[in-house]
């Protein structure tokens, strides 16, 4: 998904009404916002964090420091480490890791959604769509964030339902 | 909480100072474990630094950890904080990482840690001083300015690599380096090891794969916008308005051009081309063509400038080349001299004079120099031992001998340098010497020499130095250079030959010998200078007023940098000395060197027979410049940058501005009125320009080029927003933006085509014709972007200013030029590529043979040298054969043709 498409995405969740433009910069396509009559912003989670100030809805990145300073910890690991694999078997090992946090977790910081959850369900959509039922048994947690996400009002929004089978059919395959 | 920390991780730099901003600092354990502890349970790699927080959740991303200590302490987040934080994680931490891997892992050094690295830090360098504050956001110290420090700072707290034409960036830096915390972070963890602390971290690190697109390039990017502020807008505005008379007034041309009190003098040299040889795409771009660009955007700043060069003529070289072609030396220079002025003129070099080394004046000069220096007491005598072929007859010239290198056991090594580690050889010195011309193994004869006594000299060079070189605009490859050389200290360097061809030594006892090129070579732009004026000291004995340029490539740098200088400063003449040495890098053929011998590459002569006009060469070259590191000359990049830069991107752009103007506005440039999108890009434009001057007077040849395709993507995409041609079809006030739009469009093109004239000379005086611009603005680049062609203006004939390059031509040009790399080829597909060629070619081809043919009888009936016969008949064979392949005819008989 192109960064500005994602960006339109996340303005319709917040419920902000449409008006940005956005451009693209460089080979990788880094997006551009242009504020009327002031400076740009680069950079998906940069002009993100933007958009939730914009919209009032600042509890998205946190209420303590802890849970601010957590949320761009996964927004930072959503564009360095997720938009840097290509396929689902790249992806294999961040997978692993955040099946193995989720563990305990309802939402990435704990109890609350935050940005990081929508960015991340974002980034994550392509691979989990290609995910056979067997590899989405295996990482289990991810799976049931992921599910959990994409039914939470306004997200999803015309990104495919990924459907995940609610009961195990591999229990001891691992 | 509790910190981990591991030894070397850089991580640790920017964590420990914001550790510092927190209250209730005491509370924070550090713990110190193995690189390979994976501390974070839910990851599968180490991470480090990382922080533990009491409530059991982990931070393990530095700039998270270095957030969290800034919120803990009061600190409000914004957005440019965020978008610092950002750049650093997905810009700035891929290419650092590599680079100091390659430097502490693969033990790289200079620019091939730097390279990956210079997008980056001219980066941070810009936007510091864009918006001319200490720190990245602002006048006080903030989150963003500790991460990028501390993630900056284990490789730039050594000075080499800190770039110093990165101003904005060293104050940045070094303001930083000095505060307290900043200072004990950096013990903590360097232990004043440097860089090499990092070792036992980035060991166990798995080698950073760089991002692509790195390779040299002008790649098209779409510029950070910058922010603009309410007084550059005005500033812009109010500067467009004057129009014509914002211009200064013209400075008029004189005859010959002498400096003139009270004014920029600038006089610059380009290194001069030996004579003997075609000079080739290489050695066009790493002086000729440099110097011609700085020489013309001189020339349009109204500095006073005098551009010279010449061909360098004396020496073995060409009494060889005259052996060979049996031809006097003298023949041989006249003949080649024409040649390259020929290629020159072809390529619209700009001289005020082209001159040659072998005049009298030559001869006055230099034993003028020789003179005061000998009574001076800087002129040793020594007999030296020297090599000589007794096969040949005669002592062997540096060139002539070949051997391996003593220093670094390279087997090629030339009698004078290697060309592999750069160090300057004695050719006695030379392991396994061997006469390059029969291939014997010559003998060591002693013979009485004069020898310039550079230790002695030693001390005025540093001295003059240390005055020139701090926060001058050498190339960092000439700084390098002429550092590494006072480091290994100078010897005394001998400075006569025995040869007749060159300048003789006023001397008793060396009426037989001649100056060495080396002492006398440099003296040639002053003797080219006295040719062209008698008042030629006034140029060159006057450092007050004058700036001297000097262009070269960087195996060039030691004669221009060390020799020349000490032997001017040694006469006490006060002599110009050089005040911007601006050396390029190597230009490499396709995936090699370009060579004569082999017939690989292009030379000057042949580029015309391409139909491909001098502009588009030009541009390629330039585009290409080998600044910074070396680059290639690839005939596929070549099409596709003439297809989109020029054609789709410049040409379009251009055409398009002035057809509006013909088509919807009947010739004449409409009214315009401006909105405040309008100025903006105006203001955005005037920066742009502003950003080319700076870069021009820093003689960033490339880098300014790009600043003139930026300013031409601004007006296709301004052109492309506001559809002057749906407008013009609309109502009065849609007809009246198309007008602003039009307007606005065709003065950027006007603006163009002078920034484009140091680089494309016909396609910016086309574009003037075109436009009809008023003549003063033709001649003149001013700081600021002016309307030069107001409401009313009435243009000329518009035209397409460049013609799309075809793959197919392309490909034939590519099988012409690629000599034998090109020809065999066991892919099958690849010869059938051979086997599709343009008649054009094989006509080529024929010619080729035929005149190398003639060469071989020539020399056959001359009884020449059997081994040079031997050389000019294996050349005559390699075309042959590439005939045959061009022709498609099968290899075998190829083969039974060699043996006849």
């Amino acid at each position: 998904m192109a960064a500005a498409a994602e960006l339109k995405l996340l303005e319709k969740s917040l419920g902000l009404s449409k008006g940005n433009k956005y451009s693209a910069q460089g080979e990788r396509q880094i997006p551009v916002l242009q504020i009327n009559n002031g400076p740009s912003l680069t950079g998906l989670t940069t002009i993100a964090t933007h958009l939730v100030k914009q919209a009032n809805k600042e509890h998205l990145l946190g209420s303590t420091a802890e849970e601010k300073a957590m949320v761009q910890q996964w927004l930072e690991y959503r564009v360095t480490q997720v938009d840097r694999h290509s396929t689902k078997e790249d992806a294999h090992t961040l997978l692993k890791d955040l099946n193995s946090y989720l563990e305990d977790k309802v939402y990435l910081t704990g109890y609350n959604l935050t940005l990081a959850d929508i960015l991340l369900y974002y980034g994550l959509h392509r691979f989990i769509v290609d995910l056979t039922v067997q590899e989405k048994e295996k990482y289990l947690n991810v799976s049931r964030w992921f599910c959990h996400i994409q039914h939470y009002p306004g997200i999803r929004q015309h990104l495919s339902t990924v459907v995940f089978v609610k009961n195990r059919l591999y229990a001891t395959s691992h | 909480m509790r910190l981990f920390v591991s030894e070397g991780a850089p991580g640790s730099l920017p964590v420990l100072v914001a550790a510092g901003r927190a209250p209730g600092r005491s509370e924070l354990l550090i713990s110190t474990v193995g690189p390979e502890e994976c501390v974070v349970p839910f990851l599968t790699q180490p991470k480090f630094p990382v922080l533990q927080l009491d409530s059991g959740n982990y931070l393990f991303s530095t700039s998270a950890i270095c957030r969290y200590f800034f919120l803990l302490s009061g600190w409000e987040p914004d957005d440019f904080t965020n978008q610092w934080l950002e750049w650093e994680a997905t810009e700035l931490q891929p290419v650092l990482s590599a680079a100091l891997y390659y430097l502490v892992i693969q033990g790289k050094k200079g620019e091939d840690v730097l390279d990956p690295l210079g997008k980056a830090l001219t980066h941070i360098d810009h936007s510091l001083s864009r918006q001319n504050c200490p720190f990245l956001g602002g006048e006080t110290e903030s989150l963003a300015d500790v991460v990028l420090w501390g993630a900056l700072y284990p490789l730039l707290q050594d000075p080499a690599y800190l770039p110093e034409e990165l101003g904005a960036l060293r104050s940045w830096f070094q303001t930083l380096s000095t505060q307290e915390p900043c200072q004990r972070a950096a013990e903590t963890v360097l232990k004043q090891k440097g860089v090499l602390a990092l070792r036992p971290y980035l060991q166990k690190q798995p080698q950073p794969s760089l991002p692509e697109g790195r390779a040299v390039s002008n790649e098209p990017e779409e510029e950070e916008l910058a922010t603009l502020s309410e007084e550059e807008i005005a500033a812009a505005v109010t500067a467009w308005k004057k129009g014509l008379e914002g211009l200064p007034v013209l400075r008029p041309q004189q005859n010959p051009v002498l400096p003139v009190a009270g004014e920029r003098n600038v006089l610059i040299t380009s290194a001069l081309p030996y004579v003997n040889n075609v000079p080739h795409l290489g050695n066009i771009i790493g002086c000729v063509l440099s110097a011609d660009v700085f020489a013309r955007y001189s020339r349009l700043r109204q500095w006073n400038t005098l551009y010279l060069c010449g061909t360098d003529e004396y020496g073995t070289a060409t009494e060889t080349k005259a052996m060979e072609e049996g031809l006097t030396p003298q023949e041989i220079c006249d003949k080649y001299h024409t040649i390259h002025a020929d290629i020159y003129r072809w390529f619209n070099i700009s001289f005020d004079f082209f001159g040659r080394t072998t005049t009298p004046q030559q001869t006055k000069i230099t034993q003028d120099i020789f003179h005061r220096l000998l009574t001076r007491g800087f002129i040793l005598e020594d007999t030296v031992e020297q090599l000589r072929c007794e096969h040949c007859a005669r002592f062997l010239a540096d060139r002539f001998v070949e051997g391996v290198c003593p220093f670094c056991g390279y087997e090629e090594a030339r009698g004078d340098q290697c060309d592999k580690c750069g160090k300057l050889i004695n050719a006695i010195e030379l392991k396994k010497p061997q006469c390059k011309v029969c291939r014997s193994c010559p003998v060591v004869k002693s013979s009485r020499h004069l020898f310039l006594d550079l230790p002695k000299l030693e001390k005025r060079l540093e001295e003059w130095l240390g005055k020139t070189l701090p926060g001058s605009d050498w190339t960092p490859n000439a700084r390098f250079i002429i550092r590494s050389w006072l480091r290994d200290g100078l010897k005394p360097r001998c400075i006569t030959r025995d040869l007749k061809w060159g300048t003789p030594v006023p001397l008793e006892g060396f009426e037989d010998k001649v100056f060495y090129v080396w002492f006398d070579a440099t003296i040639g732009y002053l003797s080219i200078t006295a040719n062209y004026t008698d008042q030629w000291e006034k140029w060159w004995k006057n450092p007050e007023q004058v700036d001297l340029y000097q262009f070269m490539a960087k195996d060039n740098v030691p004669f221009h940098g060390l020799v020349f200088p000490c032997s001017a400063l040694g006469t006490d003449d006060n002599y110009t000395l050089v005040k911007y040495l601006i050396a390029t890098e190597y230009l490499n053929y396709e995936d090699g060197k370009f060579s004569k011998s082999r017939g690989v590459g292009v030379f000057g002569d042949m580029a015309q027979d391409t139909g491909i006009p001098a502009d588009i060469w030009r541009f390629y070259l330039l585009y290409i410049r080998p600044e910074g590191q070396d680059s290639a000359f690839s005939w596929t990049d070549m099409l596709l940058k003439n297809n989109s830069e020029l054609l789709n991107n410049l040409g379009n752009f251009i055409n398009r501005a002035g057809m509006f103007v013909s088509k919807f506005f009947g010739g004449y440039v409409p009214e315009m009125v401006l909105t405040p999108d309008d100025q903006r890009l105006l203001t955005h434009i005037t920066l742009e320009l502003q950003h080319y001057h700076q870069l021009l007077e820093k003689v960033r040849i490339r880098d300014a080029l790009r600043s003139i395709l930026t300013v031409s993507r601004h007006g296709n995409q301004y052109i492309q927003v506001n559809e002057p041609w749906k407008r013009i079809k609309g109502n009065e006030a849609d007809r009246q933006r198309a007008g602003t739009v039009t307007g606005m469009a065709v003065n950027i093109a006007a603006l163009l085509s002078v920034m484009l004239q140091p680089y494309m000379p016909t396609v910016s005086a086309t574009i003037q014709a075109q436009l009809q611009l008023p003549l003063p603005a033709c001649s003149v680049l001013p700081t600021d972007f002016l309307c030069t062609l107001p409401a009313g203006h009435q243009i000329g004939i518009v035209s397409p200013l460049f013609q799309k390059l075809e793959n197919d031509q392309i490909e034939s040009l590519k099988q012409h030029f690629g000599g034998s790399q090109a020809k065999v080829s066991p892919n099958p597909a690849a010869i059938e590529t051979v086997t599709t060629p343009g008649p054009q070619q094989i006509q080529m081809l024929m010619a080729e043979v035929t005149k190398q043919g003639n060469i071989v009888r020539e020399m056959k009936a001359q009884k020449a040298d059997k081994n040079l016969v031997a050389a000019e008949v294996a050349k005559l064979l390699d075309l042959k054969k590439q005939l045959a392949l061009t022709e498609g005819k099968p290899l075998e008989t190829l083969k039974g043709k060699k043996k006849k």
